[in-house]
């Protein structure tokens, strides 16, 4: 099983951000390296949710916000290791739909279940397979240090 | 020019963040970056040799698809091409109580 690392400060950090955007979907990136296990994040980017029309329960991160991400990523020498988006009143687990828009391979998918306002369940699961049409979700295990 | 590879293909890029091409045209640099990491086509086209619905691409800072000439615009040297795959998803489809309209 994989292993996503990250300091207690970005845990808290997507979990609040799911908190705030309650009753809709918040979504971020996570910047950070790539080790053997999994990713080591350093640092997470919140991005604006451009499926207004149906927040409480899609997210999208429009590829100009993707574009921007990525060059900050570059400048602080970090790769996109991930995302994160949130379950408002619905459980940390991936969806079909979730599996049908993922095309990030080898990258993690971090989802936090928020109920009635509250970060409970933060899960991570990485987008295994080697081509688009053999990807699937992993759970990975999540280490927070402080 | 220079092409950003996204996390996902730099395991088909030899590992690289970006590739230097030479090319006239976003469709030539995206041939340039394709025939010398052949294990990236079947990432970004189909099999009729389209760009991928999920797969972006931005020129700059503007998104090609949008461009008037497409992958046929002209380029030059110091532009930038990010390659960028869609990020989206979401929970269930949420049922709907019927409401009888009046």
């Amino acid at each position: 099983m994989s292993v996503l690392r990250l300091s207690k400060a970005v845990y808290d950090a997507i979990r609040a951000h799911g908190e705030e955007t309650y009753p809709h979907e918040c979504c971020g990136a996570l910047l950070g390296r790539s080790a053997a296990e999994g990713w080591s994040i350093n640092s997470s980017v919140k991005a604006g949710n451009a499926r207004t029309d149906s927040a409480h329960n899609r997210y999208q991160i429009s590829p100009g916000e993707l574009v921007r991400m990525e060059r900050e990523a570059r400048k602080q020498g970090l790769s996109i290791g991930g995302f994160y988006h949130s379950h408002p009143d619905h459980p940390a687990q991936w969806s079909p739909t979730d599996l049908a828009e993922a095309h990030w391979l080898g990258c993690s998918y971090v989802i936090t279940a928020v109920a009635q306002g509250k970060a409970v369940l933060t899960n991570s699961f990485l987008l295994a397979g080697e081509t688009e049409e053999k990807k699937r979700f992993e759970l990975e295990s999540i280490v927070v240090s402080e | 020019m220079t092409i950003y590879i996204p996390t996902p293909l730099r395991p088909f890029a030899t590992g690289k963040d970006a590739v230097e091409v030479t090319a006239t045209t976003v469709a030539g640099a995206l041939d340039a970056l394709t025939q010398e990491h052949p294990d990236l086509r079947k990432h970004l086209f189909t099999s009729e040799g389209k760009v991928r619905a999920f797969v972006n691409l931005y020129l700059n800072d503007e998104d090609v698809r949008y461009l008037p000439a497409k992958e046929a615009t002209a380029i030059s040297p110091n532009d930038t091409l990010s390659i960028i795959p869609s990020i989206a998803g979401g929970g269930p489809q949420l049922r709907r109580r019927g409401r009888l309209s009046r």
